[in-house]
């Protein structure tokens, strides 16, 4: 036998649910979630007899949106079709989607990775979007007691579906161009994408090409099965179920056999896939034309409007962070792809760059994201408080000690709500505690030195 | 006060000088409907309502029928099919929704062919509906209650609906007026679909005017029809007063393969339009026979989709309660649709249809109308329709070109075949330009009252 080499193909199919304030084709809310079964509905979204759909303008723009932002080329013609198929969640019988002419495609999206083999070295990979078009979602089955309930408070909320090209062949790649998609996501504001709740759906096609190693050309052709992994709710799962795929698909192919082309689940217990439906099942469609939306036209103006509207994008504030503020690697892509620290620390150096004396230390920008990163976890702090913080960290100061315990027993004695609150575990209130001591010490001490001396007193 | 066989305007007319009460209209056509409804089904459901609430618009007071495929809130609707046999609509369709509010009352719903599969009202679930011209024949359809009910004067008007000839054929099979409005100009909203691409609702009554009345009320762009028109609707009922001359156009292909004596009533109408003013001019259009083929294609595709959602789960009765028609045209649909055949036929079908899109484009540029007759043979006997596969086709293949390009059409009568049964003329228009082929009609009937025939019709149906 010859020595063979095994090439993973692995295509991804992302769904995103837009955060519009009305559902795709009519005017019920689109926020769904956690309300009431069947209580966020109308003729349009349960497919009543004679109801006809009509198309929410902005979450038309944010799917071109969501295609400029992945460097798509936007469709100045598009439409929507039927795609028909039967399922209790499917109240038309037909899911109105879009087939051949999508809003958006051919886009890209680079990203800075590992190399796999040279684990040190961090390389530009370029990962190409196939297609990016709009969809209505459908309803939820829940199953209780034997029985099937269907809620369609979900039916008909706007979902933008990302289709990549099969251009990855590893699962961290994919884990690391997922967390950079749900960054954009977030960046553009068009959806909560929060894989929990559902509003961001994961499903890679995983196959492996098998390479005779004697052959020197390498072939172009896909393998000839596909399995579509449904179900996973997190881009750890992601890369657990790729992995584990990727795992028992080889083993198949070792021993000569062709996987089945099937959609599998994810069973995240047992970190395994499972067959779910075979191509045997496989559907056929029928997409034609919705008639009941005229196909869509944009004009370059529109969509240059449009992408007036696109805000800076992870890449550009990885760069801003890196070479503006220069912050290290680690640092610029922890900001990148944490929105709310990322917030924190540009409100602090809004502050900090006010400050003749902060601005006297060296790197202090990296030193401020350092303290957001490492100090400030899970505390709502404002940037000002942020600021004395860096300011307790960078610029300590004498402190006339007995001079600070006579103030630190005044505030205790005045402020026994913040006290009693501190000692029932709000570590929170603390920052007002220090707040009124250095008010009262008129800064002339630094803020760590007051929470330590804080701590001792009321521990 | 003798109400049999006045119009809506005669009725807008006493209702507003009070010399008729709303009440007693009511009254009157709930008994007429009453009397004669066992004998021709005409009417599914009626609404016998004795509270009146006080009604303002200007369709005060006028009691009208519908076509059972209108989604009438907290009125059974069933389209004909058991499928829907317990099926009470939570909203209302817009058509219905505007004659509401314009002051009309629902009087009924009407029967049709079962989700407006047929040109003879015989695949309704609920029996066939009779011709009110003679009881062993079809009224037509897919409207054929509406129309039967409007010929009876069991209602003074109704609402029926048209894909491909389901307004024109039984307005001509009944002797009544039936308009077809262009594709866009009345909302779809709430109309149970058939052939989404096609489907257009429109009034079925016994005069033009009145025709042009009630298109006022329910023409016009809707918010929930994303393909409504936002062209401007007109005052369709004034723009009847000045008479226009035209130039009407014929086409030879239209005139082939007609039963003569419906040929000899259209050529007579030729001449009365020659002697009226207007200019004949002969145009040459694609076969209509290009046009069933088409709409064959693109309407049993959007039917096997439509009926999609009738999948068992919601509306009380499962897939077992479709008869064959509604079956047979699913999986025709279905097939046409599939993997691999969708290029030969559903595409192909839609580059055809821009080719006769163009062609009435063209028509158009040399002529203001083009008149042909609404159907080659006058009302059938009930069961004829068993024998062919494709009937309603056959039937409405002097209908489907206009449905195909969605110009608007209008059935008036023309007289009698030499059997006495009604002959209907119709008239094509341009894109929108429900105001011409109005006009004409309406010059057409002060010239000749329709030789009578709503009258006849009328007649057999006394009080």
């Amino acid at each position: 036998m010859n020595p063979v080499k095994f090439q993973p193909v692995i295509g991804l199919e992302i769904h995103v649910e837009l955060k519009t304030k009305s559902k795709m084709f009519c005017q019920c809310s689109a926020d769904y979630f956690g309300q009431k079964p069947n209580t966020i509905v109308c003729p349009v979204c349960l497919g009543l007899p004679g109801a006809l759909p009509v198309p929410n303008r902005r979450a038309v723009e944010w799917t071109i949106l969501i295609g400029q932002a992945l460097n798509c080329r936007i469709n100045q013609r598009s439409k929507f079709d039927r795609k028909h198929y039967f399922y209790p969640d499917l109240p038309k019988g037909y899911q109105i989607s879009q087939y051949d002419e999508p809003i958006a495609s051919r886009g890209w999206l680079k990203l800075k990775t590992q190399n796999s083999k040279l684990k040190t070295k961090e390389i530009e990979k370029k990962f190409r979007i196939h297609r990016v078009h709009l969809e209505e979602d459908t309803g939820k089955l829940i199953h209780k007691q034997g029985d099937t309930l269907i809620d369609f408070n979900r039916s008909g909320v706007p979902l933008v579906e990302i289709v990549t090209e099969p251009d990855f062949d590893n699962a961290e790649d994919v884990k690391a161009f997922l967390e950079e998609l749900h960054t954009i996501i977030r960046y553009l504001g068009v959806s909560d994408a929060n894989m929990e709740e559902g509003s961001m759906r994961l499903e890679p096609n995983i196959s492996i090409k098998v390479e005779s190693r004697k052959s020197k050309v390498e072939s172009n052709d896909l393998p000839k099965y596909k399995v579509e992994v449904k179900n996973i709710n997190s881009f750890r799962f992601v890369k657990q179920a790729i992995e584990y795929e990727l795992e028992r698909q080889q083993e198949l192919l070792k021993k000569g056999e062709t996987p089945i082309q099937e959609t599998r689940g994810f069973d995240e217990k047992k970190v395994q896939t499972y067959s779910q439906r075979s191509k045997e099942q496989a559907h056929d469609y029928r997409y034609f034309p919705e008639p009941d939306i005229p196909p869509m036209e944009f004009s370059n103006e529109e969509i240059e409007r449009i992408k007036k509207m696109l805000p800076v994008l992870p890449s550009s504030k990885y760069e801003q962070l890196r070479l503006q503020y220069k912050l290290n690697e680690p640092t610029s892509h922890h900001l990148t792809h944490n929105i709310s620290n990322l917030k924190k620390f540009e409100g602090s150096v809004s502050l900090i760059q006010k400050d003749p004396d902060l601005m006297k230390i060296p790197n202090i920008n990296q030193g401020t994201a350092n303290i957001i990163i490492n100090k400030t976890q899970n505390q709502n702090l404002s940037p000002s408080q942020i600021v004395d913080l860096t300011r307790a960290t960078y610029l300590p100061k004498e402190t006339n000690h007995s001079l600070l315990s006579e103030v630190i027993n005044k505030v205790i004695l005045n402020n026994p709500k913040a006290v009693e609150d501190y000692k029932n575990g709000k570590q929170n209130s603390i920052m007002f505690l220090i707040g009124q001591v250095m008010k009262q010490m008129k800064g002339k001490t630094d803020a760590m030195v007051v929470k330590k001396a804080l701590e001792n007193e009321l521990t | 006060m003798q109400i049999l066989g006045k119009s809506i305007a005669d009725l807008q007319a006493l209702i507003g000088s009070r010399k008729i009460k709303v009440k007693e209209v009511q009254q009157y056509f709930l008994k007429r409907v009453r009397k004669y409804n066992p004998t021709l089904n005409a009417f599914l459901t009626v609404q016998d309502q004795d509270e009146m609430s006080p009604i303002n618009g200007v369709l005060a007071g006028i009691p009208f029928a519908v076509k059972d495929n209108f989604c009438t809130k907290g009125i059974r609707t069933t389209a004909s099919s058991c499928v829907l046999d317990q099926f009470i609509p939570p909203y209302e369709s817009t058509v219905t929704m505007r004659l509401l509010s314009a002051g009309a009352t629902i009087l009924g719903k009407t029967n049709m062919d079962a989700w407006a599969h047929g040109s003879s009202t015989e695949t309704s679930d609920y029996g066939p509906t009779k011709n009110p011209w003679d009881l062993t024949r079809s009224p037509g359809g897919s409207s054929g209650g509406s129309a039967a009910a409007v010929s009876a004067y069991l209602t003074p008007a109704a609402i029926g609906s048209e894909t491909a000839g389901s307004i024109r054929q039984p307005a001509a099979w009944t002797g009544v007026v039936g308009l077809k409005p262009s594709y866009g100009r009345v909302s779809r909203y709430g109309v149970i679909a058939m052939g989404s691409s096609f489907d257009c609702p429109g009034p079925l009554t016994l005069t033009v005017k009145d025709a042009a009345i009630l298109l006022g009320v329910i023409a016009g762009k809707d918010p929930f029809d994303g393909t409504s028109s936002n062209i401007p609707t007109a005052d369709y009922k004034t723009m009847l007063k000045a008479k226009k001359f035209l130039t009407i156009g014929i086409a030879k292909e239209y005139m082939e393969g007609m039963e003569e004596s419906l040929k000899l009533k259209i050529e007579e109408s030729l001449r009365i339009f020659q002697k009226l003013g207007h200019r004949i001019k002969t145009v040459s259009l694609l076969s209509p026979k290009y046009a069933i083929s088409v709409y064959t294609i693109i309407q049993r595709a959007e039917v096997s989709s439509n009926l999609a959602r009738y999948d068992g789960i919601r509306y009380g009765n499962d897939r077992t309660f479709f008869a064959a028609e509604a079956k047979r045209r699913t999986m025709l649909g279905a097939y046409t649709l599939s993997f691999g055949y969708y290029d030969a036929y559903y595409k192909k079908a839609q580059k055809v249809r821009t080719l006769i899109v163009e062609d009435f484009k063209r028509a158009f540029k040399d002529v203001d109308v083009i008149v042909a007759a609404s159907t080659p043979i006058s009302a059938l006997k009930l069961g004829e329709f068993a024998k062919y596969p494709f009937f309603g086709e056959l039937m409405d293949v002097l209908n489907e070109p206009a449905a195909i390009a969605g110009i608007p059409a209008i059935s008036v009568p023309c007289g009698q075949d030499k059997n006495g049964l009604p002959v209907g003329l119709q008239i094509m228009g341009n894109y929108f330009d429900e105001a011409t082929i109005l006009n004409l009609a309406f010059q057409f009937e002060k010239e000749t009252e329709f030789f009578g025939v709503i009258k006849k019709g009328i007649a057999r149906y006394q009080d």
